[in-house]
């Protein structure tokens, strides 16, 4: 994906002459830069088109020729002797640059078979970097993080904190010229939703307007960052991480009880746990020196997985697969790395041996799994797991919002006691042992240094937080970044290797992630620098020529206008009503779904072959509630693009589809919540227009326009002399949902307003972070 | 390569399409859920949306795979091995069973008596093919299949095996072939989801399915599967709720497209655009789609032909006549599932209530196809995701036995889209447990099915977390063997 690099060239080629040219018919050939960078220019190229054969996996590696090292590229061939791969500064002596010209099909590289070819320009580049020396460097994100001075930036009225230094920074080399600031209104909206996931109230909205001072901004923020919301914000993408589901998956997908594990996510997010804890706790809170009932909770982080409950099993077949499981999400969550590409060979594209994934296994070894097949037992959880009571609750974990006297079962980690060698599994196949491993981490990241980490996942864990390790805080400060600004500084967050996307502002990453560390791995001061940038301030207007040059908003010129998350959409439906049941945590809820969808899919086994919905205040909890059952996902999450939660995920895709459409035209979730808001309205017996100016500023936000105001009058006296000359019609449109109705309502102007409202919430920028 | 470049900048982020199509580039294949209008937008060059990526002219253009749930014994259905009957209750021999892994079902049964079918087989077709007496109508169109009895897979169990099946991969999480051919190939149908899925379940032991198996893994979510059901609502939130008819939506959505060109006006997003035609494909579905799954005006002798359970919404029979409908309005790849057939005992009952249930629509559909001459450019897939076991699970008596999962060997059979018809493909040993010819993996069928559909499977990639992913990962060859 060297699709930002390209822009980026193609950027500074036209960028002289984008201003006249308003056809923008014509993208120029990119240029070759004066100087040529390994990482930046050359690197992308060779991992892209030569190291699936030329690389790091010694077992593929054609004519024992590897090119992601000097030595190997500076030596003789093995093969042709007397001819060297590359000759630093002589191109045509190189054999590299030879062959990637070669005419002929059996010289040619990459050879025509692969499917792969290089372009003119890579051809270019190449001999350019052979030209001024060949010079292989470190992989950028294999570096330490270090922090870089701020650029030098001469007008300093577009600079609020360090981050747009750097923004201003690459906008300056542009020539782009960064948005005007936000009106208070869309602003407020934004920043209410990335930090509590809901909507500004209206009291909210008018406070905000009103005060004038320097700070109004900065107190909002404040304001939201010690709402209880914030942790349920934040703990939305952590289950993605997490892969947290309410069902076991696979085929019988029966129940679970891990939700006692999520409350404790949204605790450590409301506490503001540094990062450095959240993840020690999760990935070993079990062996902590002092043994402490909360971080061993936090351990279900790795009870997560899916469990298969099929009667045919192989116990060690599947004891693998939860190994790895946990090993993948290792490598994805904390290093984002693509460590997965090991299990079955050295990885072909970054410096991580198949014994170095065993090594990494080998930390798990000791974790619980099943050890037999068929159905998980009638306490919905396999041990080991804590027995929540509703003591251990009042004595030690005061967060859980256990309502039922049952005990909740809560899978938690703990090393079993049982002498076990790690092998290295040929081809990745499970009952194909090889030799045997010790636990060590990947050296090219960071040496394990055994005198320093304990062999447990503790030592892992000290590994991940250790200052040296150059991958842990910039892949999670990019995921932070990607959750407010759309794009993470490096696209892929899930691979940060030699075949991820760049960085397109490697500084910014390295500043922030040194900023992060030395303030304690502190999250939400780190919210706290993003949404107080000027960057992150800016409206999102996009012109002809921002959006010619830079469509995908990298270098931030403008703020991006994203949708909600699924779980927003549902949330700021519920809240702009009214109806959200504010609770935090508690067991997961079943709100409305159509009929027959589990029982469409369910194998008729177990407790969740057929959907049984739940009444009263739980069908308005916030979206992080729903229940998840694995292998039928509840419908707005399957539309909006939420993850399947089969395996750690660190990304969504925003994509839009027709059922989009429908489900915001015809769930009642949606129609339910613009009756209930239109019965509140209409009994106070105001005018037609001035409760859609209300349910406007509640539903957008903002204050109507006028032109918009003329459209939603015309329409509601239009619907209103509908209804009423058809009062059938009105009462079957708002016989909706269970929440109980008004008394004594205007059935013709609940509907009429209902409508109204109803549109409102369909409109566009209703789930757009504007 | 090109594919990838160009599907990247569409799918990723479209706000590159509508600076490419200013550019007027054109081959754009559209999602199954993709909005088509929104590719025509460009005065200058109008797109052809429905283009797509060949990598080479082909017969097939749809896909209709039947996707028998739970595995079907391949040893009472089209694997015909008369020694098992005289060798019924005797031990499978070790030099047979060699290293062959069992699961936890059977990896402790103290012995692994032969059986053989219960049910009789007799020939039919000009190749004399063997078929069970289960599938009296299968076997009157076997001039028109193929069927390959040496079809292996790697899982052994359901979950896993239905994945590898349709994904290429046992863990999940990657795309679905529907969903790489929507993806490849786009869309014939503007007012229709490219790749369709229905469901049905028989009275044998069930195995459930998931909506993982439809799923678009890391493409983009406009090539998911959408489940269609039997209820009133066809897809999910079709239908308008009480009080709100066809006209009455179309005004709203006059209002709503008014309100969001404000928004156009202010912001300049072509997003805004997009979700306007979005609301109006969704419009369009609200008519199109209950048209189309109303199979009620279909005339008699049809629904003679696919027998009386098709006028029953969500039965077997009543989705090959929809997946009929369905292809040939332009859907590509129609994924039907039919639960039940997981045998581990009473094999021979539940075998036979089973085959009932499909055995006649699954013929009439191709009948059907054939009859309307779609059947050259539909391709028809019929099997499960593994084999079941030549010995007995559990008690063996004369009437009634049961058979474990077995990876190593099974049959399914293919139709239309290019397949050689009237021919058998690969071949068992004598007990029916291993693959002495012409082995075809699972890599191997979803090779073969891209390549009916004019696709290179190897071609066909999509660059993900740093490397590029196949249907068929680093496997998979074309099975010429069975291509007319």
């Amino acid at each position: 994906m060297k699709h930002f690099y390209y822009t980026f060239l193609v950027l500074l080629s036209i960028s002289s002459c984008q201003k006249n040219n308003n056809d923008y018919v014509k993208i120029p050939e990119k240029k070759v830069p004066k100087i040529v960078d390994y990482n930046f220019d050359v690197r992308p190229i060779l991992s892209d088109k030569c190291f699936n054969c030329h690389g790091p996996d010694a077992k593929k590696r054609s004519a024992d020729l590897r090119l992601d090292t000097s030595e190997g590229a500076y030596s003789k061939l093995k093969e042709t002797p007397n001819k060297y791969a590359i000759v630093p500064n002589k191109p045509k002596e190189s054999e590299v640059y030879n062959r990637i010209i070669s005419k002929d099909t059996m010289q040619v590289m990459p050879p025509p078979d692969s499917h792969l070819s290089l372009s003119n320009y890579e051809k270019k580049i190449i001999k350019k970097w052979i030209e001024q020396g060949a010079d292989y460097k470190t992989h950028w994100s294999f570096l330490p993080v270090s922090k870089p001075t701020l650029p030098n930036i001469t007008s300093k009225n577009k600079i609020n904190n360090e981050i747009d230094y750097f923004i201003i920074d690459k906008l300056n080399q542009l020539e782009l010229e960064p948005n005007q600031k936000a009106d208070k209104e869309r602003l407020l909206k934004r920043v209410s939703f990335d930090i509590t996931g809901l909507p500004p109230t209206i009291e909210m909205q008018n406070k905000f307007l009103t005060d004038t001072s320097p700070n109004a901004y900065e107190k909002i923020v404040e304001e939201l960052l010690t709402s209880k919301h914030y942790g349920e914000k934040m703990a939305s993408s952590w289950l993605d991480v997490a892969r947290y589901a309410d069902s076991h998956g696979y085929q019988d997908d029966d129940l679970r009880t891990m939700w006692p594990w999520r409350d404790w996510v949204i605790h450590a997010f409301n506490e503001n746990y540094g990062y450095d804890k959240f993840v020690t706790w999760q990935l070993a809170g079990d062996l902590l020196p002092n043994k402490n009932l909360e971080a061993l909770l936090a351990t279900g982080f790795n009870r997560n997985n899916k469990i298969n409950q099929e009667g045919g099993i192989i116990v060690e077949e599947f004891r693998i697969e939860t190994l790895t499981d946990r090993t993948n999400t290792f490598g994805k969550a904390f290093l984002g790395l693509t460590l997965e590409c090991a299990k079955c060979h050295d990885h072909k594209y970054d410096p991580i041996s198949q014994k170095e994934y065993y090594s990494t296994f080998a930390f798990f070894e000791k974790t619980p799994y099943r050890a037999h097949a068929g159905g998980v037992a009638k306490t919905l959880a396999e041990k080991p797991f804590i027995d929540i009571s509703s003591q251990l609750i009042k004595d030690s974990l005061p967060f859980l919002n256990k309502k039922s006297y049952e005990n909740v079962k809560s899978m938690v980690m703990e090393e079993r006691d049982e002498v076990r060698n790690t092998h290295l599994l040929e081809r990745g196949a499970y009952d194909a042992k090889g030799e045997v491993v010790t636990h060590n981490l990947p050296k090219s990241i960071l040496n394990f240094d055994k005198t320093k980490f304990s062999s447990n996942r503790l030592g892992m864990s000290k590994w991940l937080f250790d200052r040296q390790n150059p991958l842990t805080s910039r892949v999670y400060v990019n995921r932070i970044w990607q959750e407010f600004f759309g794009i993470g500084i490096v696209k892929t967050l899930g691979d940060f290797g030699m075949q991820g996307d760049l960085p397109t502002h490697v500084e910014l990453l390295n500043w922030l992630s040194s900023d992060f560390i030395e303030n304690g791995w502190n999250i939400k001061r780190l919210v706290k620098k993003i949404v107080t940038s000027a960057t992150y301030k800016q409206a999102t207007v996009i012109s002809q020529e921002k959006m010619a040059i830079d469509p995908d908003n990298r270098y931030l010129s403008r703020m991006s206008r994203l949708r909600y998350s699924s779980e927003m959409i549902r949330d700021h439906v519920l809240a702009s009503s009214g109806l959200l049941n504010t609770e935090i945590g508690g067991r997961s809820v079943k709100v409305y779904q159509p009929e027959g969808m589990w029982k469409a899919t369910s194998s008729g086994r177990g407790l969740l072959s057929s959907y049984v919905q739940d009444h009263g205040s739980d069908l308005y909890k916030r979206g992080i509630y729903i229940f998840i059952k694995r292998t039928t996902l509840p419908p707005v999450q399957m539309f909006f693009d939420a993850n399947t939660r089969d395996q750690c995920e660190v990304n969504r895709q925003s994509t839009m589809t027709p059922l989009q459409a429908l489900i915001m035209l015809n769930d009642p979730t949606v129609l339910e919540a613009a009756r209930v808001l239109s019965e509140k309205l209409v009994l106070k017996n105001s005018s037609p227009e001035k409760n859609i100016e209300i349910a406007f500023r509640k539903v957008l936000c903002r204050n109507i326009k006028p032109e918009e105001k003329t459209i939603f009058l015309d329409y509601y006296s239009k619907q209103e002399a509908l209804f009423k000359s058809d009062p059938k019609r009105a009462e079957d449109f708002i016989t909706i949902g269970e929440f109980p109705s008004k008394k004594d309502r205007d059935v013709i102007k609940v509907a009429a307003l209902m409508q109204i409202i109803h549109t409102m919430y369909n409109m566009e920028e209703t789930i757009i972070k504007s | 390569m090109d594919k990838e470049v160009f599907e990247h900048q569409i799918n990723i982020n479209r706000r590159h399409f509508f600076k490419k199509a200013a550019m007027g580039m054109g081959g754009v294949a559209l999602g199954s859920l993709m909005i088509p209008d929104l590719f025509t937008g460009s005065n200058k060059t109008a797109i052809q949306p429905t283009l797509g990526l060949k990598h080479f002219a082909s017969k097939a253009k749809r896909i209709i795979m039947l996707t028998q749930n739970g595995a079907p014994s391949q040893l009472e259905s089209f694997d015909y091995k008369p020694k098992l009957r005289d060798m019924f209750g005797q031990e499978l021999p070790d030099s047979v069973r060699g290293e062959q892994r069992l699961t936890g079902m059977t990896a402790n049964q103290k012995s692994y008596p032969l059986v053989g079918s219960k049910v009789d087989f007799k020939q039919y077709g000009k190749s004399g093919t063997y078929i069970s007496d289960l599938f009296p109508n299968i076997a009157k169109i076997t001039d028109d299949i193929c069927v390959i009895k040496s079809m292996h897979t790697d899982a052994i169990n359901h979950d896993p095996a239905l994945t590898f099946l349709q994904t290429g991969s046992q863990v999940g999480s990657r795309p679905s072939m529907g969903s790489w051919l929507s993806y490849g190939l786009g869309s014939e149908n503007k007012n229709l989801p490219a790749f369709c899925v229905l469901l049905s379940k028989g009275k044998g032991n069930g195995q459930g399915v998931y909506s993982k198996l439809w799923g678009n893994g890391f493409l983009d979510s406009t090539h998911q599967g959408v489940q269609l059901s039997a209820s009133e609502d066809p897809i999910l939130y079709l239908k308008n709720p009480k009080g709100m008819d066809a006209d009455s939506r179309r005004k709203m959505l006059n209002h709503l497209g008014s309100l969001n060109e404000l928004g156009l006006e202010e912001f300049g997003d072509p997003e805004i655009k997009a979700k306007i035609k979005q609301y109006e494909m969704a419009y369009r579905m609200q008519t199109a789609v209950p048209e189309i799954t109303d199979v009620s005006k279909e005339p008699d002798h049809i629904k003679k032909m696919y027998g009386p359970d098709s006028m029953i919404p969500g039965t077997y029979a009543a989705n090959c006549l929809l997946a009929r409908k369905l292809s040939e309005s332009g859907v590509r790849f129609v994924q039907l599932y039919h639960q039940g057939w997981d045998q581990h005992g009473n094999l021979v009952n539940e075998m036979g209530s089973q085959a009932k249930d499909v055995d006649q629509a699954s013929a009439a559909l191709i009948t059907d196809l054939k009859q309307r001459g779609l059947l050259d450019e539909t391709l028809v897939i019929w099997g499960g995701e593994f084999g079941r076991t030549n010995y007995c699970q559990g008690k063996l008596t004369k009437d009634n036995y049961g058979r474990d999962h077995h990876p190593r060997c099974y049959s399914l059979f293919m139709a239309g889209g290019g397949v050689k018809a009237g021919t058998s493909y690969g071949k068992t040993d004598e007990l029916g447990y291993n693959i002495v010819e012409n082995p075809v993996h699972i890599h191997d069928l979803q090779a073969t099915i891209m390549h009916l559909m004019g696709l290179d499977h190897e071609k066909l990639t999509y660059k993900h977390l740093g490397r590029r992913f196949r249907l068929t990962d680093v496997h998979g060859h074309v099975v010429k063997g069975i291509i007319a």
